[in-house]
């Protein structure tokens, strides 16, 4: 007879892998890029194709050429860092602003501290925050929706909600919730369309991919300090990056907190960052800047809210 | 329907002998009796070589408090007293035994005819003490695997007193059959069972915890104890690991065992349904530990079932009577897929603790490749001790036991949650032991 293995318990095993997480949260932003694509027509696509091959050759150069080990891009992670890099972008950025997003994306936000898991940060947030702090003009002129999709370069572009709000150009009261919902808004790539992005929410719930905590709780903590505030939270809630943030950027498995009472903290302080900034910062829109701060906290939050033991509870 | 409160996880059940009527093998010519096969000090042999012994003679007292004697399941000649190797091919001290056809013949005529030693007066004036002394000579120790002698978590310390008996019949882990066939052959026998281990330790009340994979089991003792007061049945939710005795109890009555406390800090006194049988047939019948259940079962046996076996059968027996060993076999368990221990040598001899013999071909036998963590926190929803698994496992392989330490590595009860969950396929389970191990060593040192 054979040689029969020996090994530690347990002896079976999920059948849920690392790829596939990636790809489930691939498949939960079909609807936003389906949205995309119809507001922004050739733009959009042109923008995403851009983000993903971007950030999947940087990778696999760094990989291969630069650490010598194999890349591993079946597992979908440079995937899911290029949409998510384009959908926060707007639609008629130039390719080469594009592909700059991607290699500092992946090179600087991700590989540099070690590759997967290793980030501190989300690696899309630092593309994208990078791109905004270095071209300004063009990450903020935003595509007008269903206007010249066919034309990738010369669209008709117009200020985003939070913008014209920020300017005193419209009252908060007179923002067509209905559009919102919708989609029919100016903004990045994928926060147009509150419905599609719920829609991938209820996907990356049944699928237990994330759990209700870190994007609940953003969206509760904005809305009840907006409301404080005095300002209107359905506006804030449905504007923006909010939701986008909140279901796909801030519960990004590496730079989001372990615990359940410590995801809470995460993202109530991300709504409220958030709210802050919209409110009383420089930009319209707070929500990138809001993860990325509390991605640097993700670590000690992780050090003071454990999990409860069991069987600690009674003892003093 | 109830259940324990934190982590735990759901593999697919795979009770391939669910349903499966008990076969009873017939009992072996020769075997080989372990002197340590349950927790505490091993058994010290009182028999010498060319003795000759009945079916049910103790062969090996208890070698301590904690520690349970050793019977044999048939009558014959002891043959030797030496090592042998055991189910991880360690050469461990046994006592060899053989029948020739006279005494396997009387055995099979007394195993068919069993004749009771206490009628129902003689069971009711039995006092709580000479219950104990009962189980403890009929060398009973937990059958749900752990084998912990059953006489000693029935004398908790004097400063605990036990309000409730708690009856682990959740077989939680996946494939394993055996105490679900017993509860449905034989209820009667384990509701005796209870009711002696209840006054074995002054209560009048007594708990059956069975998981609702079973519901016919759920609806056998519940129509058995319809208008019972003292025992009842409580169906609990699928999750595993809802056998471990910390989950057990908070799943049933509520409250958690404190770190590092005994399990009778609680007032719970919880018991395995198979040992509650075996207490049954002790009193009754006189019989002391011979024979227990067993499982054989995999995804490419040809006949899996639920075997009556003597302890100290060749498990290799075992096998053959479910069909032999498969063309691809790559991986022997014993116990369950959650937490059992591979078998190196399947000539090794049954034990007490033998609740299952689980076959893996090739491809269930292999260890997926190791992927970078992702912070997922999986492993930390399915700790059901509230600890954080990723971290242990870092700490362990980073040799920083202080921290390990603190983070409590000691209440891991290693039940293989993390490791089944982990979509990076990362061994978090395999470097906590060896922290728990290390750091419960460094605890021991210093007290001492």
């Amino acid at each position: 007879m054979q040689k029969l293995f020996i090994s530690l318990s347990p002896h079976v095993h999920t059948t849920n892998t690392v790829s596939r997480c990636m790809w489930n949260v691939v498949i939960a932003l079909v609807p936003a890029l389906l949205c995309a694509l119809y507001f922004f027509g050739i733009g959009a696509a042109i923008v995403i194709a851009t983000a993903v091959v971007g950030c999947v050759l940087t990778e696999y150069i760094i990989t291969r050429y630069m650490l010598h080990q194999p890349a591993q891009l079946a597992n979908g992670a440079a995937v899911l860092t290029g949409i998510l890099l384009g959908f926060n972008l707007p639609s008629n950025l130039p390719v080469w602003i594009v592909l700059i997003g991607s290699v500092v994306a992946i090179g600087i936000g991700k590989m540099a501290f070690g590759g997967l898991g290793c980030n501190i940060f989300n690696p899309a947030l630092v593309g994208r925050v990078f791109l905004l702090l270095s071209f300004p003009v063009q990450m903020t002129t935003w595509p007008k929706p269903l206007v010249n999709t066919m034309n990738y370069t010369d669209a008709t572009t117009g200020a985003t909600i939070l913008s014209q709000i920020k300017q005193g150009l419209i009252e908060p009261e007179k923002v067509d919730l209905i559009t919102n919902l919708l989609g029919q808004m100016g903004g990045s790539l994928g926060e147009v369309s509150a419905i599609a992005l719920l829609i991938g929410f209820i996907y990356l719930l049944c699928t237990r991919v994330i759990t209700w905590h870190i994007p609940v709780s953003i969206i509760a903590a904005a809305g009840i300090f907006s409301l404080c505030i005095g300002a209107n939270p359905l506006v804030h809630i449905f504007s923006g990056g909010l939701l986008l943030g909140a279901i796909f950027m801030a519960t990004d498995y590496v730079t989001s907190p372990m615990s359940h009472r410590g995801m809470l903290l995460y993202g109530a302080m991300i709504g409220i960052i958030t709210i802050i900034i919209r409110q009383w910062g420089a930009y319209p829109e707070g929500m990138s800047f809001a993860i990325l701060l509390m991605n640097g906290f993700t670590p000690l939050i992780n050090r003071y809210f454990k999990p409860a033991k069991f069987g600690e509870r009674s003892k003093k | 329907m109830k259940t324990f409160s934190k982590g735990g996880v759901h593999p697919p059940e795979q009770k391939l002998t669910a349903g499966k009527k008990i076969i009873t093998l017939d009992l072996p010519g020769e075997v080989a009796l372990l002197l340590g096969q349950h927790i505490g000090a091993p058994a010290k042999p009182v028999v010498a070589k060319g003795d000759k012994v009945k079916r049910g003679d103790m062969i090996a007292e208890a070698g301590g408090f904690v520690s349970a004697p050793v019977h044999t399941p048939i009558s014959g000649t002891v043959v030797k007293i030496d090592t042998v190797k055991n189910q991880q091919g360690l050469a461990v001290p046994a006592v060899f035994i053989k029948a020739d056809a006279e005494d396997a013949a009387a055995d099979a005529e007394a195993r068919a005819n069993l004749k009771p030693l206490r009628d129902d007066a003689a069971i009711a004036a039995l006092k709580d003490n000479e219950i104990k002394d009962i189980i403890k000579n009929a060398g009973i120790v937990g059958l749900g695997g752990a084998t912990f002698p059953t006489h000693v978590k029935l004398s908790p310390p004097p400063e605990f007193k036990a309000e409730v008996v708690i009856i682990n019949a959740v077989e939680c882990e996946p494939y394993i059959t055996a105490d679900h066939a017993l509860m449905m052959e034989f209820p009667d026998e384990i509701i005796e069972g209870v009711r002696l281990l209840s006054r074995a330790v002054n209560v009048n009340r007594a708990i059956i915890g069975i998981e609702a994979n079973k519901p016919d089991a759920i609806a056998l003792l519940q129509e058995k104890l319809a208008g019972a007061t003292d025992i009842e049945v409580c169906p609990l939710k699928v999750k595993y690991p809802q056998g471990g005795e910390k989950q057990l109890i908070e799943a049933v009555i509520g409250r958690e065992v404190p770190s590092g406390a005994l399990p009778i800090a609680t007032g719970a006194v919880v018991q395995n349904v198979a040992t509650a049988y075996a207490v049954h047939r002790a009193v009754r019948y006189g019989e002391n530990l011979t024979e227990r259940l067993a499982t054989v079962t995999g995804p490419g046996v040809s006949a899996p079932g639920n075997f009556k076996i003597a302890i100290g059968t060749p498990l290799s027996a075992l096998i053959a009577a479910a069909g032999g060993l498969p063309e691809d076999t790559a991986k022997v368990i014993g116990g369950g897929p959650m937490m059992g221990r591979t078998i190196d040598n399947i000539e090794a001899p049954a034990v007490k603790g033998t609740s299952a013999l689980l076959i893996f071909g090739e491809d269930d036998s292999k260890r997926r490749p190791v992927e970078n963590c992702i912070r997922c926190a999986k492993c930390v929803d399915a700790c059901p001790m509230g600890l954080e698994p990723y971290l242990l496992s870092t700490l362990s392989r980073l040799k920083r036991w202080d921290d390990a330490e603190t983070e409590k590595i000691v209440n891991c009860v290693e039940c293989g949650s993390c490791s089944f969950i982990c979509p990076a396929s990362r061994p978090l389970l395999d470097y906590i032991r060896l922290g728990k191990t290390t750091v419960m060593a460094a605890i021991r040192s210093r007290k001492s």
